[in-house]
């Protein structure tokens, strides 16, 4: 009795509505889906068609990331309020395609970026002046923690590049033109970013890129290529660290906010990648490209300075996504393993399981309270790069062993494309290699505890 | 006309969560467990908050009847638009007990204290599925009431409301002061903007004890037990016609 279909008039109000103004078919199309899968969460819920419990203890099991507001460490009421409505946009515009995003190698950054940008998680800790909300990092850890519920790693990596890598130096060092001209549009979700650092012969000593920006009159000529750019094939603009000068070589950088769509500009491939299979990562080459120079990002120079000084907020951010991520990564592996018997038992009641699964949840734990601790000090104003170094480093190595560990629990399902723990062992395994390396994230701990041999 | 549409917004279990049955059979597993906005009243607010930017009415009051948390639930409405909420405080054993009638009842002295032109409600609860408390509080205040409602426009100092009912859709027009409940179909809930959940912080949310608008809301009813529905057995496969025969009959149903 009750009709799924497309309703053809929709609220004409600008609060982050999928657009039933795309008159093409592929559009239509997935409006329809849109519609049908979000009737479906409300159809099955009007019926009263709950799942209920099988034979379980009535005493309920609470996700650990749920604490009482006045109890937490660092998230206040607003921070909840903020996940529960990030989660809504996550469960009905997103999770729905993840499957499909997969397989097709990409996601529809623009559009996607549009809907978060127009409730205002794009630029949760950016300046008011340009659309963002001027809240502290907590926030942004709030957001990042909630993203892990993203059913893949790709789109939320995707969106970190955008809200966390590319765009941070841009809002505390970039001139009020240059803001104007990328980064209002980045925070609104019109205009797709990118972070051109890497490449192909340096990623881990990003010193010694080859990429050259050299200035003839007003304008920078800029040659030279990047590596591993998520977003490449889709942004709108790169936020390229070029050198633009002789000097020495942690003083010879600087920013510079290119467009994507300047002559010059070649996308020479989307890169096949082992896993994160939804996040489109592309290497870019500069050919003679023209670029003002007042397209620079604060002073010339002091480029890598303004990215070393981003470093904490991007790989906590990173350490928020996977926390949550292994926690649903374990609850699934529960349920599965609870219902799956073997020799008469459930998996799960075998003592090596159960025991396993309560050691790697301790250490998700233990990440999360790391995690939570460096973003207390860091609002505070501390300099907290040792202890994000050793989150990131620690999320890294955590995510395969719970990667390895539960797949193994799965059996043969876990092998299977079918599943969520065999994507999560492909995705997470980019964690203790992009954002800072293991081994980078090894040797700034030691400079800190001074076990560095002496120049 | 006050322009003052009042929206019952409701505490429920979350519609995602496995609903577990208590050990002694009094009801069902609430603490520690996800609640969030009945869904039918998201879409209930999101019509008033529509009216309100269509300049059809001029505030919009999110009410809910509950313990403490009740007020995260007026908050979200908040977020999604609501100028200001009302708190009606009932805890413990009242609130185990509290139904649509008490709930009419208060929603009913509310609705005249606030000289209210217009009460959204969401069509039912998804913990109990009453359907009641739209039309109770029609009743209550004798005002007319269009349920079911997948489409709403204001005509003048009228109503024009598309139902959806069993044989297709019913239009009708009613006068205002009137009760509209919301159904599935009537919008697409807005998602509370983050800058609007922090604008929501400084609204204002009144308490109020029911005592206060001199209701009674003593239960006349009771529960006796809740139980899980039964589990479903296997069903058996049949080669045959005649055979889905033959065993219909042994099992003694025909």
């Amino acid at each position: 009795m009750f009709h799924v279909g497309i309703k053809s008039t929709v609220c004409a109000c600008a609060h982050g509505r999928l657009s039933t103004k795309m008159a093409l078919p592929v559009g239509a199309l997935r409006l329809n889906q849109l519609a049908v899968s979000r009737n479906f969460y409300k159809f099955t819920c009007c019926v009263g068609a709950r799942s209920l419990s099988d034979n379980v203890s009535s005493k309920p099991v609470p996700s650990s990331a749920t604490e009482v507001a006045g109890d937490h460490l660092i998230y206040t009421r607003d921070h909840f309020a903020l996940q529960e409505s990030l989660r809504k946009i996550v469960d009905q515009e997103i999770n729905p395609h993840v499957d499909q995003w997969e397989a097709e190698g990409t996601f529809p950054a623009h559009k996607v970026f549009k809907i978060l940008g127009n409730a205002g998680f794009l630029g949760v800790n950016k300046p008011v002046e340009y659309g963002g909300l001027g809240l502290d990092f907590s926030y942004s850890i709030a957001v990042s923690e909630e993203l892990g519920n993203i059913r893949c790693g790709g789109v939320p990596m995707a969106i970190g590049v955008q809200t966390d890598m590319a765009t941070p130096a841009l809002a505390r060092f970039g001139s009020a033109e240059l803001k104007e001209e990328f980064l209002l549009p980045s925070i609104a979700g019109d205009k797709v970013a990118c972070l051109g650092v890497s490449e192909v012969g340096a990623g881990s000593d990003v010193s010694s890129i080859l990429t050259k920006a050299v200035k003839k009159g007003d304008e920078y000529v800029i040659n030279g290529g990047k590596m591993w750019t998520t977003n490449g094939t889709q942004a709108d603009w790169i936020c390229l660290l070029a050198n633009t000068s002789d000097g020495p070589p942690h003083r010879n950088k600087s920013l510079i906010c290119l467009p994507m769509n300047l002559p010059g500009v070649h996308i020479a491939r989307k890169i096949e990648k082992l896993g994160m299979w939804s996040s489109d990562t592309a290497e870019v080459f500069f050919d003679d490209v023209r670029v003002p120079c007042k397209n620079i990002v604060g002073q010339e120079g002091m480029g890598f300075t303004y990215q070393m000084l981003q470093f904490q907020e991007e790989r906590l951010w990173a350490v928020g996504n996977i926390v949550t991520m292994m926690d649903n990564i374990i609850q699934e592996t529960i349920q599965y393993t609870r219902q799956r018997k073997i020799f008469k038992l459930p998996v799960l009641y075998h003592q090596s399981v159960n025991f396993r699964l309560a050691e790697l949840q301790t250490e998700v734990e233990l990440l999360r309270s790391l995690l939570h601790r460096a973003t207390a000090l860091y609002i505070k104003g501390n300099d907290v790069t040792k202890l994000a170094s050793m989150a990131k480093l620690k999320a890294g190595r955590l995510a395969r062993e719970v990667g390895d560990s539960c797949l193994q629990y799965w059996g043969g399902m876990g092998f299977t494309s079918d599943v969520l723990v065999s994507r999560f062992y492909r995705d997470s395994r980019l964690l203790s290699i992009g954002g800072g390396a293991d081994e980078v994230m090894l040797a700034i701990i030691c400079k800190y505890m001074d076990t560095l041999p002496k120049k | 006309m006050s322009g003052r549409v009042l929206v019952g917004v409701k505490r429920v279990i979350d519609y995602a969560v496995k609903i577990r049955v208590k050990p002694d059979n009094s009801g069902v597993v609430t603490d520690g467990v996800k609640h969030s906005m009945n869904p039918f009243c998201e879409i209930a607010v999101e019509e008033a908050v529509k009216l309100k930017e269509k300049k059809f009415i001029k505030e919009v009051v999110a009410v809910s009847c509950g313990p403490q948390q009740a007020q995260e639930t007026i908050r979200t409405a908040l977020a999604m638009g609501a100028d200001r909420g009302i708190h009606v405080e009932v805890t413990g054993k009242d609130y185990d007990t509290l139904g649509p009638l008490q709930v009419s009842k208060i929603f009913a002295a509310l609705a005249k204290k606030e000289d209210a032109q217009l009460l959204i409600l969401g069509k039912q609860a998804i913990d109990d599925d009453c359907n009641q408390t739209g039309q109770m509080t029609a009743a209550l205040l004798d005002w007319p009431q269009g349920t079911f409602a997948s489409e709403v426009s204001l005509e003048g100092d009228k109503i024009k409301v598309v139902r959806e009912i069993d044989g297709g859709l019913e239009t009708i027009k009613i006068n205002t002061p009137a009760v509209l409940t919301a159904d599935l179909r009537l919008n697409t809930p807005r998602y509370a903007t983050l800058p609007n959940i922090m604008k929501a912080k400084k609204k204002k949310i009144a308490q109020v004890k029911p005592a206060d608008l001199g209701v009674d809301i003593t239960s006349r009813l009771e529960v006796l037990r809740v139980d899980e529905p039964p589990q479903r057995l296997a069903g058996v496969t049949v080669e045959t016609v005649d055979d889905l025969v033959a065993k219909l009959k042994e099992s003694g149903t025909i």
